[in-house]
């Protein structure tokens, strides 16, 4: 990330005007997690584009009644968290695409509008069992 | 999905981190979506059709 300082702009500026407090609560250890400080220190970065935007960090082995809150499997795990927590989750250090989608997912969880068509949400209203949807990604 | 739905939860997970994951949903292509580690739609799909798919109201392409 610090070598695409435009990039960083984008970001900052579309951040710049949040609409709502976000927090990120980041799960970590301290051992076997190469990339837990990576994550961070992006988590960091993308907290200093908005006063709005908060980071909690809580530990995978030593906090186990917020990994239990939050259903965190693995780490690094960053749950993104607006008023309530609506389930949105990011496993790994946020990079390229990944990155721009926490970015998108922060300013969603803010406005708590999902964009959605009026369609989409009259089939989702009718769920009524536990969705878990996982997306596999990558930078590029 | 998420946001629309207490029932729904999302999960972005960076692939090339998590190999065991990799092998487990036999991930070959991304994007792969996999609900309720039982329906898998590859690639990106319109919102329409992503949407009834994830819900099970569409099976996905093959």
């Amino acid at each position: 990330m610090g070598a695409d300082p435009e990039g960083s702009v984008n970001l900052e500026a579309a951040l710049s005007s949040l609409a709502a407090p976000v927090k990120l609560v980041l799960f970590t250890q301290t051992f076997g997690c190469d990339t837990c400080v990576p994550t961070r220190q992006v988590i960091d970065r993308v907290a200093s584009f908005s006063e709005k935007i908060s980071v909690e960090e809580y530990n995978l082995v030593l906090d186990k009644d917020k990994v239990k809150a939050y259903g965190v499997l693995r780490v690094p795990a960053i749950a993104v968290v607006g008023q309530v927590d609506v389930g949105i989750r990011f496993y790994g250090v946020p990079e390229g695409h990944e990155l721009i989608s926490l970015v998108e997912s922060v300013l969603l969880v803010a406005s708590g509008n999902s964009g959605l068509s009026e369609d989409s949400q009259r089939l989702i209203a009718s769920v009524d069992h536990p969705i878990d949807v996982q997306v596999f990604a990558t930078p590029t | 999905m998420a946001l629309e739905s207490s029932q729904i939860t999302a999960s972005a997970i960076a692939a090339v981190q998590y190999p065991d994951l990799v092998q487990k949903y036999r991930v070959s292509g991304v994007p792969k979506t996999v609900v309720n580690d039982k329906i898998e739609i590859l690639g990106a799909v319109p919102e329409a059709a992503f949407v009834s798919q994830v819900l099970g109201i569409q099976e996905p392409v093959v």
